[in-house]
Protein backbone atom coordinates (compact mmCIF):
# COMPACT_ATOMS: atom_id res chain seq x y z
CA UNK A 1 0.00 0.00 0.00
CA UNK A 2 1.31 3.82 -0.71
CA UNK A 3 1.68 6.39 1.80
CA UNK A 4 -1.47 7.54 3.52
CA UNK A 5 -0.74 10.59 2.06
CA UNK A 6 -1.82 9.05 -1.77
CA UNK A 7 -5.14 9.68 -2.15
CA UNK A 8 -5.25 8.31 -5.80
CA UNK A 9 -3.27 5.47 -6.80
CA UNK A 10 -3.17 4.04 -10.26
CA UNK A 11 -0.91 0.25 -10.40
CA UNK A 12 -0.73 -1.34 -13.62
CA UNK A 13 -3.25 0.82 -16.07
CA UNK A 14 -3.46 -0.16 -19.93
CA UNK A 15 -6.05 0.76 -22.11
CA UNK A 16 -6.50 -1.24 -25.57
CA UNK A 17 -8.41 0.60 -28.62
CA UNK A 18 -9.37 -2.71 -30.27
CA UNK A 19 -5.66 -3.27 -31.65
CA UNK A 20 -4.30 0.17 -30.55
CA UNK A 21 -2.50 0.14 -27.27
CA UNK A 22 -3.13 3.45 -25.78
CA UNK A 23 -1.25 2.83 -21.88
CA UNK A 24 1.00 0.03 -21.05
CA UNK A 25 1.69 -0.18 -17.64
CA UNK A 26 0.86 3.23 -15.96
CA UNK A 27 1.55 3.62 -12.35
CA UNK A 28 1.14 6.53 -10.04
CA UNK A 29 0.91 8.01 -7.07
CA UNK A 30 -1.25 11.39 -6.46
CA UNK A 31 -0.72 13.18 -3.35
CA UNK A 32 -3.40 14.85 -1.47
CA UNK A 33 -3.94 18.04 -1.77
CA UNK A 34 -1.91 18.65 -4.38
CA UNK A 35 -2.10 19.92 -8.02
CA UNK A 36 -0.59 16.94 -10.50
CA UNK A 37 -0.34 17.13 -14.35
CA UNK A 38 -0.44 15.04 -17.00
CA UNK A 39 1.64 15.80 -19.78
CA UNK A 40 2.78 14.34 -23.10
CA UNK A 41 2.53 14.76 -26.94
CA UNK A 42 -1.40 14.86 -28.33
CA UNK A 43 -2.28 10.77 -28.49
CA UNK A 44 0.11 9.77 -25.47
CA UNK A 45 -3.27 8.91 -23.48
CA UNK A 46 -3.23 11.50 -20.66
CA UNK A 47 -7.21 12.27 -21.35
CA UNK A 48 -7.67 8.17 -21.67
CA UNK A 49 -5.71 8.09 -18.31
CA UNK A 50 -8.02 11.02 -16.88
CA UNK A 51 -11.43 9.04 -17.63
CA UNK A 52 -9.93 5.88 -16.45
CA UNK A 53 -9.43 7.69 -13.06
CA UNK A 54 -12.50 9.66 -13.57
CA UNK A 55 -14.46 6.04 -13.67
CA UNK A 56 -15.84 7.46 -17.66
CA UNK A 57 -13.63 4.39 -18.93
CA UNK A 58 -12.66 0.83 -17.63
CA UNK A 59 -8.94 0.09 -18.26
CA UNK A 60 -8.16 -2.99 -20.22
CA UNK A 61 -6.13 -3.90 -16.99
CA UNK A 62 -5.08 -2.91 -13.93
CA UNK A 63 -6.31 -1.28 -10.95
CA UNK A 64 -7.32 2.69 -9.53
CA UNK A 65 -7.39 3.09 -6.22
CA UNK A 66 -9.14 5.99 -4.19
CA UNK A 67 -8.17 6.94 -0.79
CA UNK A 68 -7.20 2.98 -0.90
CA UNK A 69 -10.46 1.99 -1.59
CA UNK A 70 -10.64 0.21 -5.50
CA UNK A 71 -13.37 1.91 -7.74
CA UNK A 72 -14.68 0.97 -10.92
CA UNK A 73 -16.95 3.91 -11.44
CA UNK A 74 -17.89 7.24 -10.43
CA UNK A 75 -18.14 8.19 -7.42
CA UNK A 76 -18.79 11.42 -5.06
CA UNK A 77 -15.20 12.41 -4.13
CA UNK A 78 -14.17 12.82 -8.08
CA UNK A 79 -15.72 15.92 -9.97
CA UNK A 80 -14.51 16.11 -14.03
CA UNK A 81 -14.20 19.71 -15.63
CA UNK A 82 -14.48 18.95 -19.20
CA UNK A 83 -12.29 20.25 -22.56
CA UNK A 84 -16.04 21.25 -24.07
CA UNK A 85 -17.20 22.31 -21.10
CA UNK A 86 -20.63 19.95 -21.21
CA UNK A 87 -23.03 22.17 -20.18
CA UNK A 88 -26.58 21.83 -20.48
CA UNK A 89 -27.41 24.59 -23.67
CA UNK A 90 -31.48 24.74 -22.44
CA UNK A 91 -29.82 25.60 -18.84
CA UNK A 92 -29.10 28.75 -16.94
CA UNK A 93 -25.88 29.02 -15.89
CA UNK A 94 -27.55 28.85 -12.06
CA UNK A 95 -29.29 25.37 -13.28
CA UNK A 96 -25.82 24.17 -14.78
CA UNK A 97 -23.97 25.21 -11.71
CA UNK A 98 -26.67 22.92 -9.57
CA UNK A 99 -26.77 20.24 -11.94
CA UNK A 100 -23.96 17.97 -10.22
CA UNK A 101 -26.67 18.40 -7.01
CA UNK A 102 -29.91 17.93 -9.09
CA UNK A 103 -28.51 14.39 -9.69
CA UNK A 104 -28.01 13.87 -6.38
CA UNK A 105 -31.44 14.62 -5.52
CA UNK A 106 -31.41 18.03 -3.31
CA UNK A 107 -33.96 20.47 -2.90
CA UNK A 108 -34.04 23.47 -5.37
CA UNK A 109 -33.49 25.75 -2.70
CA UNK A 110 -30.62 24.15 -0.92
CA UNK A 111 -28.99 23.54 -4.76
CA UNK A 112 -29.19 27.12 -5.81
CA UNK A 113 -27.85 28.22 -2.78
CA UNK A 114 -24.72 26.48 -3.10
CA UNK A 115 -24.71 26.98 -6.81
CA UNK A 116 -24.90 30.85 -5.75
CA UNK A 117 -21.84 30.77 -3.57
CA UNK A 118 -19.75 28.78 -6.19
CA UNK A 119 -20.55 31.16 -9.20
CA UNK A 120 -19.56 33.71 -6.98
CA UNK A 121 -16.69 32.30 -6.54
CA UNK A 122 -15.21 31.73 -9.77
CA UNK A 123 -16.60 35.26 -10.48
CA UNK A 124 -19.51 34.74 -12.44
CA UNK A 125 -21.35 36.83 -10.40
CA UNK A 126 -24.54 38.58 -12.03
CA UNK A 127 -24.72 35.90 -14.76
CA UNK A 128 -26.95 33.50 -13.45
CA UNK A 129 -29.73 33.34 -15.30
CA UNK A 130 -27.65 33.44 -18.23
CA UNK A 131 -27.52 30.83 -21.23
CA UNK A 132 -24.76 28.95 -22.15
CA UNK A 133 -24.65 30.24 -25.70
CA UNK A 134 -24.66 33.53 -24.50
CA UNK A 135 -21.10 32.98 -22.59
CA UNK A 136 -17.15 33.85 -23.86
CA UNK A 137 -15.28 30.38 -23.79
CA UNK A 138 -13.44 31.08 -20.35
CA UNK A 139 -16.79 31.79 -19.13
CA UNK A 140 -18.26 28.67 -19.74
CA UNK A 141 -15.54 26.82 -18.53
CA UNK A 142 -15.86 28.95 -14.93
CA UNK A 143 -19.25 27.80 -14.91
CA UNK A 144 -18.08 23.99 -15.51
CA UNK A 145 -15.41 24.46 -12.71
CA UNK A 146 -18.19 26.16 -10.53
CA UNK A 147 -20.26 22.95 -11.14
CA UNK A 148 -17.31 20.50 -10.39
CA UNK A 149 -16.84 22.67 -7.18
CA UNK A 150 -20.52 22.79 -6.07
CA UNK A 151 -20.58 18.81 -5.65
CA UNK A 152 -17.84 18.64 -2.23
CA UNK A 153 -16.00 16.62 -4.25
CA UNK A 154 -11.76 16.40 -3.06
CA UNK A 155 -10.43 15.10 -6.16
CA UNK A 156 -10.94 17.87 -9.34
CA UNK A 157 -10.44 15.89 -12.58
CA UNK A 158 -9.55 18.88 -15.32
CA UNK A 159 -9.37 18.11 -18.87
CA UNK A 160 -7.59 20.23 -20.73
CA UNK A 161 -9.85 22.91 -19.21
CA UNK A 162 -8.09 25.61 -21.26
CA UNK A 163 -7.02 24.32 -24.49
CA UNK A 164 -10.58 25.79 -26.41
CA UNK A 165 -10.01 29.58 -24.52
CA UNK A 166 -7.68 32.04 -25.75
CA UNK A 167 -4.45 32.45 -24.49
CA UNK A 168 -5.06 36.10 -21.90
CA UNK A 169 -7.88 34.57 -20.96
CA UNK A 170 -6.10 31.27 -19.91
CA UNK A 171 -3.45 33.27 -17.97
CA UNK A 172 -6.20 34.89 -16.18
CA UNK A 173 -7.84 31.87 -15.48
CA UNK A 174 -4.77 29.98 -14.57
CA UNK A 175 -3.79 32.55 -11.75
CA UNK A 176 -7.93 32.36 -10.95
CA UNK A 177 -7.20 28.72 -10.34
CA UNK A 178 -4.35 28.91 -8.56
CA UNK A 179 -5.77 31.61 -5.89
CA UNK A 180 -9.26 29.32 -5.97
CA UNK A 181 -7.38 26.16 -4.92
CA UNK A 182 -5.56 28.33 -2.23
CA UNK A 183 -9.21 28.16 -0.64
CA UNK A 184 -10.71 24.80 -1.37
CA UNK A 185 -8.07 22.74 -0.45
CA UNK A 186 -8.69 19.97 -3.30
CA UNK A 187 -6.62 17.41 -4.76
CA UNK A 188 -6.06 18.26 -8.90
CA UNK A 189 -5.42 15.77 -11.43
CA UNK A 190 -4.91 18.03 -14.75
CA UNK A 191 -4.40 17.09 -18.33
CA UNK A 192 -2.58 19.87 -20.55
CA UNK A 193 -0.49 19.51 -23.24
CA UNK A 194 0.85 23.05 -22.72
CA UNK A 195 4.54 22.89 -20.86
CA UNK A 196 4.03 25.84 -19.64
CA UNK A 197 0.94 25.85 -18.11
CA UNK A 198 1.79 22.46 -16.43
CA UNK A 199 4.95 23.80 -14.68
CA UNK A 200 3.16 26.98 -13.96
CA UNK A 201 0.60 25.29 -12.21
CA UNK A 202 1.92 22.03 -10.80
CA UNK A 203 3.38 20.82 -7.66
CA UNK A 204 4.03 17.43 -9.51
CA UNK A 205 4.38 16.68 -13.22
CA UNK A 206 3.62 13.42 -15.30
CA UNK A 207 5.81 13.35 -18.38
CA UNK A 208 3.84 10.59 -20.83
CA UNK A 209 6.11 9.50 -23.52
CA UNK A 210 4.40 8.65 -26.93
CA UNK A 211 1.51 6.03 -27.89
CA UNK A 212 1.12 3.60 -26.40
CA UNK A 213 1.93 6.28 -23.07
CA UNK A 214 4.01 5.08 -20.61
CA UNK A 215 5.05 7.36 -17.53
CA UNK A 216 8.45 8.51 -18.94
CA UNK A 217 9.08 11.04 -15.62
CA UNK A 218 8.19 12.55 -13.20
CA UNK A 219 9.17 16.57 -11.84
CA UNK A 220 8.57 18.55 -9.46
CA UNK A 221 8.40 22.50 -10.59
CA UNK A 222 9.92 23.44 -6.95
CA UNK A 223 8.34 26.61 -7.74
CA UNK A 224 7.78 28.93 -4.37
CA UNK A 225 3.79 29.78 -4.40
CA UNK A 226 4.16 33.05 -2.14
CA UNK A 227 4.97 35.03 -5.45
CA UNK A 228 2.73 36.65 -7.10
CA UNK A 229 1.90 34.95 -10.71
CA UNK A 230 4.11 37.48 -12.87
CA UNK A 231 7.21 36.78 -10.59
CA UNK A 232 6.96 33.28 -11.06
CA UNK A 233 6.89 33.48 -14.74
CA UNK A 234 10.12 35.46 -14.62
CA UNK A 235 11.63 32.93 -12.02
CA UNK A 236 14.61 30.91 -12.72
CA UNK A 237 12.97 27.42 -11.55
CA UNK A 238 10.45 28.07 -13.54
CA UNK A 239 12.21 28.50 -16.78
CA UNK A 240 14.68 25.85 -16.09
CA UNK A 241 12.03 23.24 -15.28
CA UNK A 242 9.57 24.90 -18.80
CA UNK A 243 13.16 24.03 -20.61
CA UNK A 244 14.14 20.97 -18.87
CA UNK A 245 10.50 19.62 -20.01
CA UNK A 246 10.89 20.53 -23.54
CA UNK A 247 13.94 18.96 -24.24
CA UNK A 248 12.43 15.75 -22.83
CA UNK A 249 9.53 15.93 -24.88
CA UNK A 250 11.16 17.17 -28.14
CA UNK A 251 12.43 13.68 -28.95
CA UNK A 252 8.38 12.22 -28.81
CA UNK A 253 8.30 14.95 -31.68
CA UNK A 254 8.54 13.60 -35.37
CA UNK B 1 -31.57 48.34 -36.77
CA UNK B 2 -33.69 44.57 -36.68
CA UNK B 3 -36.64 46.54 -37.60
CA UNK B 4 -34.83 48.17 -40.78
CA UNK B 5 -33.92 44.62 -41.49
CA UNK B 6 -37.49 43.18 -41.70
CA UNK B 7 -38.99 45.87 -43.68
CA UNK B 8 -36.15 45.33 -46.44
CA UNK B 9 -37.14 41.69 -46.57
CA UNK B 10 -40.44 42.55 -46.77
CA UNK B 11 -40.08 45.02 -49.27
CA UNK B 12 -38.26 41.95 -51.61
CA UNK B 13 -40.89 39.68 -50.61
CA UNK B 14 -43.21 42.08 -51.94
CA UNK B 15 -41.74 42.33 -54.92
CA UNK B 16 -40.70 38.67 -55.54
CA UNK B 17 -44.16 38.10 -54.97
CA UNK B 18 -45.46 40.65 -57.44
CA UNK B 19 -43.35 40.04 -60.44
CA UNK B 20 -44.60 36.24 -59.99
CA UNK B 21 -48.24 37.60 -60.49
CA UNK B 22 -47.66 39.74 -63.03
CA UNK B 23 -45.66 37.12 -65.09
CA UNK B 24 -48.60 34.79 -64.55
CA UNK B 25 -50.78 37.22 -65.63
CA UNK B 26 -49.12 38.24 -68.86
CA UNK B 27 -48.80 34.33 -69.68
CA UNK B 28 -52.73 33.84 -68.58
CA UNK B 29 -53.43 36.54 -70.94
CA UNK B 30 -51.48 35.88 -74.13
CA UNK B 31 -52.77 33.08 -73.69
CA UNK B 32 -49.85 30.30 -73.58
CA UNK B 33 -52.77 27.41 -73.22
CA UNK B 34 -56.87 27.28 -72.88
CA UNK B 35 -56.31 25.63 -70.08
CA UNK B 36 -53.77 28.43 -68.17
CA UNK B 37 -56.19 30.74 -66.68
CA UNK B 38 -54.73 34.44 -65.95
CA UNK B 39 -53.71 35.12 -61.80
CA UNK B 40 -56.56 37.63 -62.12
CA UNK B 41 -59.41 35.12 -63.16
CA UNK B 42 -57.96 32.72 -60.56
CA UNK B 43 -58.50 35.04 -57.77
CA UNK B 44 -61.96 35.75 -59.05
CA UNK B 45 -62.42 32.33 -59.11
CA UNK B 46 -61.19 31.58 -55.88
CA UNK B 47 -63.53 34.55 -54.31
CA UNK B 48 -66.41 33.00 -55.96
CA UNK B 49 -65.70 29.36 -54.15
CA UNK B 50 -64.52 31.07 -50.78
CA UNK B 51 -68.30 33.10 -51.39
CA UNK B 52 -70.29 30.34 -52.32
CA UNK B 53 -68.85 27.75 -49.18
CA UNK B 54 -67.70 24.80 -51.14
CA UNK B 55 -64.05 25.39 -50.34
CA UNK B 56 -64.74 25.45 -46.86
CA UNK B 57 -66.56 22.07 -47.14
CA UNK B 58 -64.01 20.81 -49.07
CA UNK B 59 -61.45 22.03 -46.77
CA UNK B 60 -63.89 20.30 -43.89
CA UNK B 61 -63.59 16.91 -46.11
CA UNK B 62 -59.54 17.14 -46.28
CA UNK B 63 -58.88 18.44 -43.08
CA UNK B 64 -60.89 15.17 -41.44
CA UNK B 65 -58.22 12.63 -42.62
CA UNK B 66 -55.06 14.74 -42.51
CA UNK B 67 -56.10 15.78 -39.16
CA UNK B 68 -56.44 12.34 -37.63
CA UNK B 69 -53.43 11.08 -39.21
CA UNK B 70 -51.13 13.33 -37.76
CA UNK B 71 -51.95 12.81 -34.30
CA UNK B 72 -51.97 9.08 -34.84
CA UNK B 73 -48.41 9.99 -36.48
CA UNK B 74 -46.90 12.11 -33.92
CA UNK B 75 -48.14 9.69 -31.42
CA UNK B 76 -46.57 6.72 -32.97
CA UNK B 77 -43.85 8.49 -34.98
CA UNK B 78 -42.58 10.40 -31.84
CA UNK B 79 -42.71 7.19 -29.38
CA UNK B 80 -41.24 4.96 -32.07
CA UNK B 81 -38.83 7.02 -32.24
CA UNK B 82 -37.91 7.41 -28.97
CA UNK B 83 -37.54 3.81 -28.42
CA UNK B 84 -35.29 3.51 -31.35
CA UNK B 85 -32.66 5.97 -30.20
CA UNK B 86 -32.57 4.12 -26.72
CA UNK B 87 -32.80 0.92 -26.93
CA UNK B 88 -30.46 -1.06 -30.12
CA UNK B 89 -32.93 -4.04 -29.95
CA UNK B 90 -35.65 -1.73 -30.78
CA UNK B 91 -33.86 -0.30 -33.59
CA UNK B 92 -32.91 -3.19 -34.77
CA UNK B 93 -36.30 -4.43 -35.13
CA UNK B 94 -37.72 -1.42 -36.49
CA UNK B 95 -35.19 0.61 -38.48
CA UNK B 96 -35.51 -1.59 -41.38
CA UNK B 97 -39.42 -1.04 -41.73
CA UNK B 98 -38.96 3.27 -41.31
CA UNK B 99 -36.06 3.25 -43.76
CA UNK B 100 -37.97 1.07 -46.46
CA UNK B 101 -41.32 3.17 -45.92
CA UNK B 102 -39.20 6.31 -46.18
CA UNK B 103 -37.43 5.23 -49.44
CA UNK B 104 -41.06 3.68 -51.04
CA UNK B 105 -42.59 5.64 -53.65
CA UNK B 106 -46.83 6.51 -52.33
CA UNK B 107 -47.98 6.36 -55.09
CA UNK B 108 -47.33 2.80 -55.84
CA UNK B 109 -48.66 1.95 -52.31
CA UNK B 110 -52.13 4.12 -52.61
CA UNK B 111 -53.57 0.83 -54.58
CA UNK B 112 -52.96 -1.45 -52.32
CA UNK B 113 -54.11 0.50 -49.43
CA UNK B 114 -57.72 1.04 -51.30
CA UNK B 115 -57.51 -2.64 -52.09
CA UNK B 116 -57.48 -3.77 -48.53
CA UNK B 117 -59.32 -1.24 -46.78
CA UNK B 118 -61.34 0.17 -49.09
CA UNK B 119 -62.06 4.38 -50.25
CA UNK B 120 -63.01 5.49 -47.16
CA UNK B 121 -61.40 7.17 -44.48
CA UNK B 122 -58.81 4.53 -43.16
CA UNK B 123 -57.02 4.34 -46.92
CA UNK B 124 -57.36 8.19 -46.51
CA UNK B 125 -55.75 8.32 -43.05
CA UNK B 126 -53.33 5.47 -44.09
CA UNK B 127 -51.92 7.50 -46.81
CA UNK B 128 -51.18 10.54 -44.38
CA UNK B 129 -49.31 7.62 -41.78
CA UNK B 130 -47.31 6.18 -44.07
CA UNK B 131 -46.11 9.64 -45.88
CA UNK B 132 -45.55 11.51 -42.70
CA UNK B 133 -44.34 8.35 -40.44
CA UNK B 134 -41.13 7.77 -41.03
CA UNK B 135 -39.85 11.63 -41.73
CA UNK B 136 -41.11 11.61 -37.60
CA UNK B 137 -39.17 8.53 -36.60
CA UNK B 138 -36.16 9.05 -38.14
CA UNK B 139 -36.22 12.53 -36.43
CA UNK B 140 -36.36 12.00 -32.92
CA UNK B 141 -34.54 8.85 -33.55
CA UNK B 142 -31.59 10.98 -34.94
CA UNK B 143 -32.33 13.54 -32.11
CA UNK B 144 -31.63 11.24 -29.53
CA UNK B 145 -28.84 9.18 -31.15
CA UNK B 146 -27.01 12.50 -31.54
CA UNK B 147 -27.05 13.57 -27.94
CA UNK B 148 -23.95 15.17 -27.42
CA UNK B 149 -21.86 12.51 -26.04
CA UNK B 150 -19.50 14.74 -23.25
CA UNK B 151 -23.60 15.61 -22.20
CA UNK B 152 -23.51 11.77 -21.38
CA UNK B 153 -20.26 11.93 -19.93
CA UNK B 154 -20.66 14.62 -17.88
CA UNK B 155 -24.38 13.29 -16.63
CA UNK B 156 -22.17 9.48 -15.95
CA UNK B 157 -19.67 11.47 -13.97
CA UNK B 158 -22.14 12.91 -11.73
CA UNK B 159 -23.58 9.59 -11.04
CA UNK B 160 -26.65 9.95 -12.79
CA UNK B 161 -28.62 7.22 -13.25
CA UNK B 162 -30.21 6.19 -16.11
CA UNK B 163 -33.37 7.85 -15.98
CA UNK B 164 -31.99 10.92 -15.26
CA UNK B 165 -29.70 11.12 -17.96
CA UNK B 166 -32.81 10.12 -20.02
CA UNK B 167 -35.56 12.62 -18.77
CA UNK B 168 -32.98 15.67 -17.81
CA UNK B 169 -30.39 15.31 -21.08
CA UNK B 170 -31.52 13.24 -23.85
CA UNK B 171 -35.33 14.12 -24.62
CA UNK B 172 -34.05 18.05 -23.69
CA UNK B 173 -31.14 17.57 -25.91
CA UNK B 174 -33.71 15.83 -28.79
CA UNK B 175 -36.86 17.51 -28.20
CA UNK B 176 -36.06 20.52 -30.84
CA UNK B 177 -35.25 17.78 -33.67
CA UNK B 178 -38.49 15.76 -32.68
CA UNK B 179 -39.80 19.04 -33.37
CA UNK B 180 -38.39 19.60 -36.29
CA UNK B 181 -39.61 15.96 -37.46
CA UNK B 182 -43.27 16.98 -36.06
CA UNK B 183 -42.90 19.99 -39.03
CA UNK B 184 -41.21 17.60 -41.85
CA UNK B 185 -44.30 15.50 -40.93
CA UNK B 186 -46.99 18.22 -41.59
CA UNK B 187 -45.46 18.77 -44.64
CA UNK B 188 -45.64 14.66 -45.69
CA UNK B 189 -48.88 15.09 -44.22
CA UNK B 190 -50.38 17.17 -46.74
CA UNK B 191 -48.76 15.77 -49.91
CA UNK B 192 -50.41 12.72 -48.61
CA UNK B 193 -53.52 13.84 -48.58
CA UNK B 194 -53.72 15.67 -51.66
CA UNK B 195 -52.61 12.19 -53.45
CA UNK B 196 -54.67 10.16 -51.41
CA UNK B 197 -57.81 12.37 -52.59
CA UNK B 198 -56.59 12.43 -56.62
CA UNK B 199 -56.12 8.63 -56.46
CA UNK B 200 -58.33 7.09 -53.89
CA UNK B 201 -62.11 8.19 -54.38
CA UNK B 202 -62.42 12.43 -55.39
CA UNK B 203 -62.74 14.32 -51.88
CA UNK B 204 -62.38 17.52 -50.19
CA UNK B 205 -59.90 19.33 -51.87
CA UNK B 206 -59.13 16.49 -54.46
CA UNK B 207 -62.57 16.44 -55.71
CA UNK B 208 -62.47 20.13 -56.28
CA UNK B 209 -59.64 19.86 -58.19
CA UNK B 210 -61.00 16.90 -60.40
CA UNK B 211 -64.13 18.25 -60.72
CA UNK B 212 -63.10 21.42 -61.73
CA UNK B 213 -60.28 20.35 -64.36
CA UNK B 214 -62.86 17.93 -66.00
CA UNK B 215 -65.75 20.58 -66.69
CA UNK B 216 -62.93 22.95 -68.20
CA UNK B 217 -63.40 25.31 -65.28
CA UNK B 218 -59.52 25.69 -65.08
CA UNK B 219 -59.89 28.89 -63.02
CA UNK B 220 -61.61 27.36 -60.46
CA UNK B 221 -59.03 25.02 -60.97
CA UNK B 222 -56.44 26.50 -60.52
CA UNK B 223 -57.90 28.33 -57.18
CA UNK B 224 -58.55 25.08 -55.38
CA UNK B 225 -54.86 23.80 -56.41
CA UNK B 226 -53.41 27.29 -55.29
CA UNK B 227 -55.09 27.50 -51.84
CA UNK B 228 -53.96 23.76 -50.98
CA UNK B 229 -50.35 25.27 -51.44
CA UNK B 230 -50.74 28.39 -49.84
CA UNK B 231 -52.52 26.81 -46.96
CA UNK B 232 -49.93 23.95 -46.45
CA UNK B 233 -47.01 26.78 -46.73
CA UNK B 234 -48.93 28.89 -43.92
CA UNK B 235 -49.09 25.80 -41.79
CA UNK B 236 -45.45 24.77 -41.90
CA UNK B 237 -44.36 28.11 -41.76
CA UNK B 238 -46.04 28.78 -38.78
CA UNK B 239 -44.96 25.53 -37.11
CA UNK B 240 -41.58 26.86 -37.91
CA UNK B 241 -41.90 30.25 -36.41
CA UNK B 242 -43.39 28.38 -33.16
CA UNK B 243 -40.22 25.89 -33.08
CA UNK B 244 -38.00 29.14 -32.74
CA UNK B 245 -39.66 30.82 -30.23
CA UNK B 246 -39.97 27.13 -28.29
CA UNK B 247 -36.68 26.36 -28.80
CA UNK B 248 -34.67 29.26 -28.85
CA UNK B 249 -31.45 27.85 -27.57
CA UNK B 250 -31.10 24.82 -29.93
CA UNK B 251 -30.76 28.03 -32.68
CA UNK B 252 -28.93 30.45 -30.37
CA UNK B 253 -26.76 27.43 -29.86
CA UNK B 254 -25.73 25.80 -33.22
Amino acid sequence: MADSDAIVEVRGIRKLYGEVEALRDVSLVFPRGKLTTLLGPSGCGKTTLLKIIAGLLPPSAGEVYVNGRKVTGPGPERAFVFQDFALLPWATVLRNVAFGLELRGLPERERHEAARRYIDEVGLAGFEAAYPHQLSGGMRQRVGLARALAVHADILLMDEPFSAVDEQTRRKFQEDLLSLLSIERKTVIFVTHSIEEAVYLSDQIVLLSRRPGTVSRLVSAGIARDKGPDEIRRDKNYLDAVDDIWHALKRYLV
Amino acid sequence: MLAQLGSRSLFWHILSFGLFFGAWELAGRIPISLAFPPASQTLLALLRMIADGSLLKAYLNTFQPLGIGLVICAIIGISCGIGMGLSRSFEWFTLPIFVMLQAAPMAAIIPLITYIYGIGLTSKVLAVLFLAVPVVVMNAYKGIRNTHPSLLEMCRSFQGTRKQEIVKIILPYARGMIFTGLRLGAAMGFIGIVIAELLITPTGIGDLITYHGSVAEYAEMFAAIASIIVISALAIGGLERLERRLFPHEHAAK
